[in-house]
């Protein structure tokens, strides 16, 4: 794991979670959109918030896939968790909200969580998928990593 | 009777949202990594290889399965009760899912983070 890639994990938090929050502030200011009025949610595209959410949730997308390709799904999945620790240290912080002790507990098991994982190898998988296109001269060979040392 | 449906949204979010992150992640894994293509051959090159792997549509197809049956889960059920109820459920249900189909070696250290990370995101919605 390089920092350029600890990087890639922390957009995933960060994009996800500001892009849910524009887009949910965007959603309100428009107001109810029900099945009767498609043509609203189709609007809605137009309204700043929503635009720069999409945006967000797009990067999201590319930095979660892009995470996936050189680490395993269970090394990845937890750092998305990370979000529900931003969004209640925003409002703690910068809002100056309450939050309650059944949160603060919630916090500290997913940072927890995070953490023993972050602390372990990130690829555990063996080369052995078929790959969709002949393997090109500088195609990347991850180190394949022993059963006992993922056990770790 | 709204509380069975409730249930049922949940089952049908997190089969759907598992099957999506395991396609997503062995079309990854088919694709290569990506950052080493990058510089290798280019951005087209990484976005070319991606759209040529079928199962990352079939992985985008069940996430937005998975996004719909969440909207009409919340129409009968509690935001409170939907949202983290499937967002730990899912985290649960990958560790054993990555294991069976992605050959993740998932040791004692994932299993113990995929329950603390569970647990954690059921109590942050109360």
């Amino acid at each position: 794991m390089t920092f350029r890639k600890y990087l890639v994990i922390a957009g995933i938090t960060v994009f996800s979670t500001v892009g849910d929050s524009l887009l949910a502030r965007g959603m309100k200011q428009l107001g109810g959109i029900s099945l009767h009025n498609v043509s609203g949610l189709l609007l809605a595209i137009l309204n700043p918030w929503v635009t720069i959410g999409i945006l967000l949730l797009l990067a999201y997308f590319a930095s979660y896939m892009s995470a996936l390709s050189w680490a395993d799904l269970t090394y990845v999945l937890p750092a998305t968790s990370l979000g529900y620790v931003l969004v209640a240290l925003i409002a703690r912080i910068g809002f100056h909200e309450v939050v309650s002790p059944a949160r603060w507990l919630g916090i500290a098991l997913i940072a927890v969580g995070v953490g023993v994982v972050a602390g372990g190898p990130s690829l555990t998988t063996r080369r052995d998928l078929p790959a969709a296109q002949p393997a090109g001269p500088t195609r990347y060979q991850p180190n394949i990593i022993s059963q006992k040392e993922a056990n770790r | 009777m709204s509380e069975l449906y409730a249930w049922a949204a949940i089952a049908l979010i997190t089969l759907a949202a598992t099957t999506g992150d395991v396609l997503l992640a062995l079309s990854m894994k088919r694709v290569g990594d990506v950052g080493e293509l990058w510089r290798a051959h280019g951005l087209w090159a990484v976005i070319g290889r991606v759209f040529r792997t079928p199962t990352f549509f079939l992985g985008v197809l069940a996430m937005a399965v998975a996004f719909y049956s969440l909207l009409f889960g919340l129409s009968w059920g509690n935001l409170s009760l939907v949202v983290p109820a499937s967002a730990s459920l899912t985290f649960v249900a990958n560790a054993v899912a990555a294991r069976i189909f992605l050959h993740e070696r998932v040791g004692r250290r994932r299993w113990l983070a995929a329950v603390l990370v569970a647990a954690g995101v059921a109590l942050m919605a109360m």
